[in-house]
Order: structure tokens, then C-alpha cells, then sequence
């Protein structure tokens, strides 16, 4: 399997969905750049303006649910905050037999439709595919967006 | 679609008939049925392995019946197939949120009208202006209509009656939906308190994506009677609303996904793709997967009813003064992404299943109960849009549905071309124009939303729709031409 650790993330062929893989040096940093890629599905992280920030604790049964619970916060925040996210922060993620806990930080602003040019809608994260590999030089995640 | 693809999905197929494909119960390792491709030749050059081996997927879940169908729409999904199709067993099946999808209770509605191409066109500009502006779309997009969290479960259990009780509607809107906009068995004690925010702004909002209001008119009648019987008649102008249950139906999957996961485990469910994530029928992780399910599908009845109700305000307001009465009638509105408790024969018996339609329309025939009175010797209408500037169809739902697809048939065109290939290849401004110049108005909060949902990502309409006429599953009754489209 072919893996581009030069990129942050990268989108993969899908008919109806966004699919995509993200790389980390670490796995705190892949689940960084899985989100940048989810998020870049919507909108152009780069036009966000990261002013202010929400703090995310989220404690899951395995590395997949985690993932899924990531993915489905961020959609969540998104939402019921009225926020667009540019900036993600992994803080601390434990991995275990007994559960894993992620704790993460995401800057952003306040949805603002003359300056955010949004794209296509992800509606939720899925398990389609789902890939958390240890690869050469780090961490690959593989994810499908339902858009 | 390259050689290499289109041999292989020969190799694993065996033809059926024109129309009839079967993908052998020894394709995958564990599928307790074969599966069936309702699609013809032409369609099926466009199909992709992935979608088979997704199909054969579905056929490995416990408590399968007959077959793991796709409609001739079918095309990659996550879990199910897009156009997939499946039953399982009341008590030896399974129920899963993957055969429904994240847009529980995504839809379409038909509305009629009295008026004529000649009466809307020279105001067509005005009237789309109007609805784009009375309708909130696009991502994120919220309504002016809030609910606090007594409405709204109000709304998670009585669906289309909550609507019609508070002025959104006439009565007779309610038996021209599909389970009369309310199914029943909702427990919205199964809903979270993150649905429970996502869904309070979002009633009465088209959302993003495929989704669509669009002004038509019936350029082609197929079936007199059946389209008098729907109150549809050549050169009339109807609208058709597109969507679903919004951020309230995402979560709610989302959320009983997360459990299904783990319930998957403790039943020892084997589990080709983890998005098939299921548990047994009767256990109380899928009744409560199915409770939330319902209140997802009701709030979804319930989107699209107020929707209809916001644009029927904008017809009366442009037109009114002039032509009278409207007439604007709900002619029917159809689920395509849930699951439902229905009786079927099956082998010679009358069995209870849970039907899961994932981008699949309920085609029931004429005599059975569920279609309303008015239609109940024609069949249920069987609305399949186009995609966005080409024809969409009114069908009626025949017998023979009820022998080859649990009494379903396809929802729509179907994808072929992904939204990131679209946005690479097609330009918004450039589709806009070319539908300009066919009379065709679009009005969307994005550009680039115009590209992912042109004409050419999509199968042609006409020939998915003369596969299901073909079998007689669904047998074509009108055809609608669009002449403007408000995208989100």
C-alpha cells in the first residue's frame, strides 16, 4: 500500500462519499489530520480565522470507535456551535485494552457566510473502510465521509 | 469504465434475464443468500466491483430473505450498496443502521398544481428568487421555524399531524404521505440530547448535497388513468422537494451506530464491513435503534411537509391575485432511506421482515392497504427524481414488486461520477449557463455545488427508470420536466 507521509492528508477516489487518508508522525497527529481533512471536505480550513477554541475529552471502547467519536464530534460542534474549525490539537490520546481517551483542542470562528465558502456538506463519519495502521515513518488513518 | 472493470463484473454475474443479474451465493465466503442486480446491459457497464462485493456483503447478515437486492440505481455506498435492498426476518434477522443510511427518511414529495409552463414561465425568475429566499438551504443551513424540545417530540412521534395541527398543511396531506407522514412505534426517549439540538433549528431546511426544490412541468403522460387518478396532466406545472432528517437523522445513526458496534460483538455478528453493524431483531439494542429510527423518519415527514407548506405561500403570493385557487395537492411523498416491519410472502408464506431500503422508494400495488384510497386501485406513486436539469418520473407501483423487491423499486439516477472528480472536471458558472440556455434556472448558495450535482455525474434517469417499467416492478405513469432547481 502506497503511503505519501510527505502529505498531511489525501483524498481517494469514492463515487458518492469523501474518502481519504490522513498521516502522523505520531497518532495524535494522524487524528489531527484527519480531521483537517474532514473539515476541508466542507470548507477551506485555511480562510478560518482560529480566534477562538472549544475543548473536546471523548473516551471510546477501541482506536476505530475513537476515530468514529472524533469525526462525529467535530460534525457535532460544528453544527450547534455555529463554528467553522481551522485549527486541530490533539493534546493527549491513549490507546488500550481497557479504552482509549483522546483529549484535543479546536480553534476556529464564528460561521460567517460572506468570508466562509463552504463546500459539500459531510454529513456524518462512518465506519466504511476504516483503516488506523502503523505504517514506516508513523501512523495512516483511513476514513469515508457520508457527504 | 475501463475493460479490465467491466470483465470482472461479467465474470462474477450470471445473467437472470435482460434485466435480472445474480451475483452467485459463493462470490464471498459467509452469504447466506445470493444476491440481485436489477439493472440492464447498459447500466450494468457502469457498475463497479466494490458495489458487488457490498452487495454480497449485505447477503452475510443473519436472517437474510431470498436475496441482497440492488435497484438499478445501485451504485458505492458505505455498509449497504446506494439502491440496496434487503429483508431479515422478524425473529431470526437482524436490523442495521447501514441499511438505511446517516439521512434517515430522505425523500421526495410531488406537489400539483393548476397552473400551466405558460402561466409560471415569464414569472420563473421571481418565483425562484422567491422560494430560494423563503426556503434556508445550504450547509448548516437553519430555519426560522424553533421547536422547543416538547414540539419536538411532538414532532419524533406524530410526524405529519403535529405539522397539520399547527398550520403547516391541510388534512388531506396526511394520507398522501407514505405511512401517512407517521409511523408509528417511536420512542423518542431514544433520542439523544445531541439530535435533540441538532434537529430543534433545523425543521423546515432543504440542507446540502443532492438535496433540491424544483419547479417542473408534466411534459409527458404515459398512464391517463393513473395520472388522473394523481391529478397530473400534460403542460401543468408541479414542484418536488428533495431531502431528509438533516442534523436530528445524522446523529441518531450516528449515535446508534456507535452501540450497534458494540452490540455486533456481544452477539458475535460477524461483520464483513463494520458499517453493517447490526444486532438481532428483537434485541433491545435494535428496538432502540428502531424507536429513534422512526422519530428520525417522522421529523424528516415533517421537514419536507413544512417545506411544502413555506412554498405553497410563495406560489399564492406570486400567483394567487391572478389565477385563484392553486390547487397546489400534495400528490404523494416517499421515503427512500429506512427500514420498516412489513409483511411479504416469502416461499409460499406470509412472513414479518424489516424491510431496509437504503436509496430505494417503496412501490406498493394497486389493492394494498397502505396505499391511500384515492390511489388504492392505481398503486402508490413511485416518485424518482432526476438528477439536477434532466426529467424526473411519477411511476405507480405494480405486482410484480411485490414478487421480485419486497415491494421496491429505484429512488433516483444514481452517481457516477464522484463530487471531487465533478468539482475537478466541471465548472458551476459553465453548467449554470449550459442549463440557462435550456430554459433551466438554478439557484444555489455555491458554484462548486452545482458542478457535484450536474447532469453528467449522474446515470441517465430515463434508462433506471425503464428497468423498473421493464420488470414491472414500477410502471411509468408522467414524466416532469425541471425548470428551475434551488440547491443547498
Amino acid at each position: 500500500m502506497p503511503s505519501d507521509m510527505n502529505k498531511d492528508f489525501e483524498y481517494l477516489e469514492h463515487t458518492a462519499d469523501a474518502k481519504f487518508r490522513a498521516y502522523g508522525k505520531s497518532l495524535g497527529e494522524a487524528f489531527e489530520n484527519a480531521a483537517l481533512a474532514m473539515l476541508n471536505v466542507m470548507v477551506e480550513t485555511d480562510s478560518i480565522n482560529n480566534s477562538s477554541s472549544v475543548d473536546v475529552e471523548l473516551s471510546s471502547p477501541d482506536a476505530d470507535a475513537l476515530l468514529f467519536d472524533w469525526l462525529s464530534e467535530i460534525l457535532f460542534l460544528f453544527e450547534v456551535e455555529e463554528m467553522v474549525f481551522g485549527g486541530v490539537k490533539v493534546n493527549e490520546l491513549e490507546i488500550s485494552d481497557e479504552g482509549c481517551t483522546l483529549s484535543a483542542t479546536l480553534s476556529g470562528e464564528a460561521i460567517d457566510l460572506s468570508v466562509h465558502v463552504f463546500d459539500t456538506e459531510v454529513k456524518a463519519a462512518t465506519y466504511n473502510d476504516m483503516k488506523i495502521e502503523q505504517v514506516d515513518d508513523g501512523w495512516m488513518i483511513q476514513a469515508t465521509v457520508d457527504t | 469504465m475501463s475493460e479490465e472493470n467491466e470483465s470482472s463484473v461479467y465474470d462474477v454475474l450470471t445473467k437472470v434475464n435482460d434485466n435480472t443479474w445474480e451475483v452467485p451465493g459463493n462470490f464471498k465466503p459467509g452469504m447466506n443468500v445470493p444476491g440481485r442486480i436489477f439493472v440492464s446491459k447498459p447500466l450494468l457497464d457502469l457498475l463497479d466491483n466494490e458495489t458487488l462485493v457490498q452487495v454480497a456483503n449485505v447477503a452475510s447478515l443473519p436472517g437474510i430473505q431470498q436475496y441482497s437486492m440492488a435497484m438499478p440505481d445501485a451504485h458505492l455506498g458505505y455498509g449497504f450498496s446506494i439502491g440496496g435492498v434487503a429483508a431479515f426476518d422478524k425473529d431470526d434477522g437482524v436490523i442495521s443502521p447501514g441499511g438505511v443510511g446517516f439521512d434517515i427518511n430522505c425523500g421526495v414529495r410531488l406537489i400539483r398544481s393548476d397552473l400551466t409552463e405558460d402561466d409560471v414561465r415569464p414569472k420563473l425568475p421571481e418565483l425562484l428568487d422567491a422560494l430560494f429566499e423563503a426556503i434556508p438551504s445550504g450547509v448548516g443551513s437553519k430555519s426560522r421555524l424553533r421547536v422547543n424540545d416538547t414540539e419536538l417530540d411532538d414532532i419524533f412521534v406524530h410526524g405529519v399531524q403535529w405539522a397539520v395541527k399547527n398550520g403547516y398543511g391541510v388534512k388531506n396531506d396526511l394520507a398522501h404521505c407514505e405511512s401517512n407522514g407517521m409511523m408509528r412505534g417511536a420512542d423518542p426517549s431514544k433520542v439523544s440530547v445531541k439530535a435533540r439540538k441538532r434537529g430543534r433549528p433545523q425543521i423546515g431546511t432543504l440542507g446540502s448535497g443532492n438535496h433540491f426544490l424544483e419547479v417542473q412541468y408534466v411534459d409527458k403522460i404515459y398512464d391517463e388513468e393513473a395520472a388522473e387518478a394523481f391529478g397530473l396532466k400534460e403542460g401543468q406545472i408541479t414542484f418536488m422537494i428533495h431531502c431528509g432528517s438533516r442534523g436530528a437523522g445524522h446523529q441518531i445513526c450516528t449515535d446508534h451506530l456507535q452501540k450497534l458496534t458494540q452490540a455486533s460483538k456481544k452477539y458475535k455478528i460477524p461483520l464483513p464491513d463494520k458499517q453493517l453493524a447490526c444486532a438481532p431483531a428483537s434485541s433491545e439494542e435494535a428496538q432502540d435503534y428502531f424507536k429513534a429510527m422512526i422519530c428520525a423518519a417522522n421529523y424528516a415527514w415533517v421537514n419536507r411537509q413544512v417545506i411544502m407548506h413555506w412554498s405553497r405561500e410563495v406560489f399564492d403570493d406570486i400567483f394567487k391575485e391572478e389565477h385563484g385557487d392553486l390547487g397546489l395537492d400534495l400528490v404523494y411523498d416517499v421515503a427512500h432511506n429506512v427500514a420498516k416491519l412489513e409483511k411479504h410472502i416469502i416461499d409460499g408464506e406470509e412472513k414479518k421482515v424489516y424491510v431496509h431500503r437504503k436509496g430505494a422508494t417503496r412501490a406498493f400495488p394497486a389493492g394494498h392497504p397502505e396505499v391511500p384510497d384515492d390511489y388504492r386501485d392505481i398503486g402508490q406513486p413511485v416518485i424518482i427524481p432526476g438528477s439536477m436539469g434532466t426529467a424526473s418520473y411519477v411511476l405507480k407501483g405494480c405486482p410484480a414488486a411485490m414478487e421480485l423487491t419486497f415491494g421496491s423499486a429505484c429512488h433516483g439516477a444514481g452517481r457516477v461520477m464522484s463530487r471531487k472528480s465533478a468539482k475537478q472536471e466541471l465548472r458551476g458558472e459553465e453548467i449554470q449557463k449550459e442549463l440557462r440556455s435550456q430554459g433551466i434556472i438554478v439557484r444555489a448558495t455555491q458554484p462548486s455545488l452545482i458542478a457535484e450535482e450536474a447532469p453528467e455525474v449522474y446515470k441517465s434517469s430515463s434508462e433506471v427508470v425503464d428497468v423498473v417499467h421493464n420488470l414491472g416492478i414500477a410502471t411509468k405513469v408522467a414524466r416532469v420536466l425541471p425548470m428551475g432547481v434551488v440547491k443547498g
